[in-house]
């Protein structure tokens, strides 16, 4: 395998393209486009049905059970989410790090400071690290909401928040899958400038998934 | 006819063509080859849609029938509707992307082969899927467009609709694959000169077609999402019951998606017969620049007019009003697409060929449907006819008028570029006109059952309502498509095997994929031409004739060339499979899910890990 993981970095510059640009950056763009219409169903079904749940647990208001008497507590914790939004925040940062120390690969580094910003595996890692920190916000906030009484079948709201933060947590999920291959890669053999496009269109999916989290967190967790 | 080069055909080491041993076929990543897969996978769905299709019309050409129950009696009409739209015009139409696209724009193959092959077998895998249940009297049989709450487990219990659900979804996965791949190799793999407005019509409209495909099929994708987790899961996205869900969700979604699919089904119809029409009137296609413009406007207007097919549920008249006017503004520039497929005819030297004659007949029948579409775009109107007949007439005049007669018009013009040999005109000009006939006495009686008030998806109905003759004319015409399509079948077979050589250009055409050998060498160019022309065979400069020149050469190998080709590989078909057993696991068995699952990331991995071609020397 060591041979052919040299190979997927070739650069494909033997090939004419007519935006001097390699497909694969244009089929990534194409493909963000398609995934926002796929994250805009998601969302306008969770706006459309907010508030309309018959039964409790509500995310911004406490509900009274009427047949026990059990008043359950606003279900949304957002501090927490807070904390784990700036958390996936920093992974971006993280990212511009590492894909421009891939970028930069072959310039000479003198400063201790130029060497940890040259330092592909570092930054790589941390985005990865920062995505499953995430993740196990996510992780940690859903059997939390399970147990105060919301599962996905509870009501309106359950089915569609989980689905929607669901959806979110799989595309963090293949994000950091992704991370890890270009880390083992660049265990393998050393990322260089040559393959910054293997980076590149990574990053550009993962910074994707930030602002999508971000819309998620405006209008489920912060718009009442 | 017109072909006067006499020349064996270029079948043979270079291009294996349609030769070659099982092997070959599974691990193509050739474009072409890939192309006449779709082609012919699709046309078996196409044969048997139409099969069910016969089986409709026998129930229903007299009152009061039992030749099958009801029960099965609606699981041909969903299954019938979901093949001819999901596995054979989509299909069909993704046949001539494959083929055609790297052709016209001067590439040797699309942007992703090996994402290319991925997209057959997810289909072929897919139509099986969800075909096979029909043996078994468990097909889907909630309608094509599967109405939720009705398709929710409270209502449709058994193992049909998850067939359905699933089905699509795995469907989705190809369509979108395909789509990012065209866009890509549209935008990125053209030759030198040819910029986007010297690109030929049908290429054009695939371009437009793979933009509607990448942002409609998301939407469709999740609101089968949400109808998958409420049927394993329990969640409540359409539980109108007890959990107060919209029962107007499921419809919004799928006609947003719905709508812009009417158009994915016939605007690359619309491609081909701009293709045709030109090269039979002698003529340069009339006002391109207004086709493509008219062709944008219509997948830009084609995402505000869902909510016509909801005139019946009471939106309010707002609603109404705004989803009537903007479907009757979209009917403007399919309107000017028709006046200048007239004005390319006119004052042309016009050849009746079959391809011709299917492509005029496009001209004319759709012309009909698209009437028949402004009539019920005022809801007013639309009261009367939603749900009837008249609806049925209207679909099939723009799906069988418009997309079915221009494929086959597409059919029969670039056969000889995919075989080598030209079919035959006496028997193509019999399988036009039993097939224009047959449309037509099928069809046409079917807005007058419709206007007198004829449900559709009823199973039978009582006599002396005064519909029995309409139906009965309705059912001899069906009667005859089967002839019509063994004219075709047998004309295809025999002329592949027997039929005329072709040569390069038998009809005289003016663009790209018409300089190169029929069939075209697996490199598809010797030389990557340059273009300075939209008809570069007809109007050319040097540049153009030079490419011209190099690229007529026939039974050069790409070694000789110097042309790296892509390695054939199987896994692509491997990565389909594990996605196909998956998702069986679904329905079947947790093991089923996690060996799908398994087979998917290992064959993916090692795909994306191993190298398209040989390294450049
Ligand atoms: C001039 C352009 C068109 C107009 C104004 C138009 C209008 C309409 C309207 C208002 C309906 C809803 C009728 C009802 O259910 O009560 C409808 C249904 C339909 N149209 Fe069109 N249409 C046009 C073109 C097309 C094209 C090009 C296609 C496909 C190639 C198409 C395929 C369909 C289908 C499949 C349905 C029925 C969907 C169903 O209920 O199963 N239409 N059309
Ligand atoms: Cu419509």
């Amino acid at each position: 395998m060591a041979t052919s993981v040299a190979h997927t970095s070739a650069p494909t510059h033997h090939h004419y393209t007519t935006l001097g640009l390699d497909s694969r950056k244009v089929a990534i763009w194409a493909f963000i486009g398609s995934e926002c219409m796929l994250f805009v169903s998601l969302i306008s079904t969770y706006l459309i049905y907010k508030g309309r749940s018959v039964i409790g647990p509500f995310p911004h208001e406490s509900w009274t059970d009427p047949s026990t008497g059990q008043v359950l507590k606003p279900i949304l914790n957002i501090p927490v989410t807070s904390a784990s939004t700036f958390v996936l925040l920093m992974s971006s940062l993280f990212m511009v790090l590492a894909l421009a120390a891939v970028q930069n690969k072959e310039l000479p580094k003198r400063t201790r400071g130029e060497r940890i910003l040259g330092n592909s595996k570092l930054w790589l890692f941390m985005t990865a690290l920062a995505g499953t920190i995430f993740l196990s916000f996510q992780a940690f906030e859903f059997t939390s909401f399970v147990h105060e009484g919301l599962s996905i079948r509870r009501n309106l709201f359950g089915s569609t928040f989980f689905t929607l933060t669901g959806f979110h947590g799989a595309h963090v999920t293949a994000g950091v899958l992704w991370l890890v291959t270009l880390l083992a890669i660049d265990y393998r053999r050393g990322l260089g400038s040559r393959d910054s496009l293997l980076v590149d269109i990574c990053a550009l999916y993962w910074h994707f998934v930030d602002v999508v989290w971000i819309v998620i967190f405006t209008l489920v967790y912060l718009l009442r | 006819m017109a072909t006067t080069a006499i020349r064996t055909p270029a079948y043979g080491a270079e291009y294996p063509g349609e030769h070659g041993g099982l092997y070959s076929w599974l691990a193509t990543v050739d474009h072409k080859r890939i192309g006449i897969l779709y082609l012919y996978t699709a046309l078996g769905f196409f044969i048997f849609g139409g099969l069910e299709a016969v089986v409709i019309r026998a129930q229903l050409g007299a009152p009061n029938q039992h030749l099958v129950s009801a029960e099965f009696y609606n699981q041909l009409f969903t299954m019938h509707g979901t093949t001819m739209i999901f596995l054979a015009i989509m299909p069909l139409s993704s046949a001539f992307f494959n083929f055609l696209i790297p052709l016209q724009i001067g590439a040797r193959d699309v942007a992703f082969p090996r994402l290319n092959a991925f997209s057959y077998w997810v289909y072929l895998f897919g139509g099986l899927f969800i075909t096979l249940p029909i043996f078994f009297a468990v097909a889907p049989n909630g309608g094509w467009f599967g109405y939720a709450p009705l398709t929710t487990k409270a209502y449709s219990p058994g193992l049909n609709i998850d067939f359905w659900v699933i089905g699509l979804q795995i469907l989705g996965v190809s369509s979108l694959a395909a789509a990012f791949n065209f866009l890509t190799t549209i935008i990125n793999l053209r030759a030198p000169g040819m910029t986007l407005m010297r690109m030929p019509m049908f290429t054009w409209m695939a371009f437009v077609v793979q933009v509607l495909l990448v942002l409609a099929f998301p939407v469709i994708t999740i609101a089968l999402v949400f109808l998958l987790f409420d049927r394993f899961f329990g969640t409540n996205f359409y539980n109108t019951v007890s959990a107060g869900a919209d029962p107007l969700l499921w419809q919004h979604l799928f006609w947003i998606f719905g709508h812009p699919e009417v158009y994915i089904l016939v605007l690359p119809a619309f491609g081909l017969v701009s293709e045709v029409i030109p090269v039979y009137s002698r003529k340069p296609l009339f006002g391109y620049p207004v086709m493509v413009y008219s062709g944008i406007l219509i997948a830009v207007l084609g995402f505000g007019v869902w909510a016509h097919h909801m005139f019946a549920v009471g939106m309010g008249p707002i609603a109404d009003t705004f989803f009537g006017l903007t479907t009757m503004l979209i009917a403007i520039p399919t309107g000017v697409k028709i006046f200048n497929w007239i004005a390319t005819m006119a004052q042309g030297a016009v050849r009746y060929t079959t391809a011709m004659l299917f492509g005029v007949s496009l001209v004319g029948l759709f012309t009909i449907g698209g009437i028949s579409g402004i009539m019920h775009s005022s809801p007013p109107a639309d009261l009367q006819q939603t749900d009837t007949y008249f609806i049925v007439a209207h679909f099939h005049y723009v799906l069988f008028g418009g997309s079915i007669m221009g494929i086959f018009a597409g059919i029969y013009h670039y056969f000889p570029k995919i075989t080598g040999r030209m079919l035959d005109e006496k028997l193509g000009k019999w399988h036009f006109w039993l097939m224009f006939i047959a449309m037509n006495l099928t069809f046409f009686p079917m807005h007058f059952s419709g206007m007198l008030g004829m449900p559709r998806r009823i199973y039978t109905y009582d006599a002396g309502q005064g519909w029995d003759l309409y139906n009965a004319m309705s059912t001899i015409g069906a009667m005859i498509f089967p002839i019509a399509m063994l004219f075709f079948i047998y004309n295809f077979f025999k002329s592949r095997r027997s039929g005329e050589i072709a040569g390069s250009n038998p009809w005289g055409a003016g663009t790209l994929e018409w300089s190169i050998p029929s069939p075209p060498p697996e490199y598809n160019f010797a030389k990557i031409p340059t273009v300075t022309t939209r008809y570069p065979l007809w109007e050319g400069k040097e540049p153009d004739h030079e490419s011209a020149r190099i690229n007529a050469q026939e039974g050069k190998t790409p070694h000789e060339l110097g042309i790296i080709i892509p390695y054939s590989t199987m896994k692509p078909l491997l990565v389909a499979a594990g996605l196909i057993i998956m998702f069986c696991g679904l329905i079947w068995s947790h093991v089923l899910l996690a060996v799908g699952a398994g087979t998917l990331i290992l064959s993916l991995y090692s795909w994306l890990l191993s190298p398209l071609e040989p390294e450049h020397s």
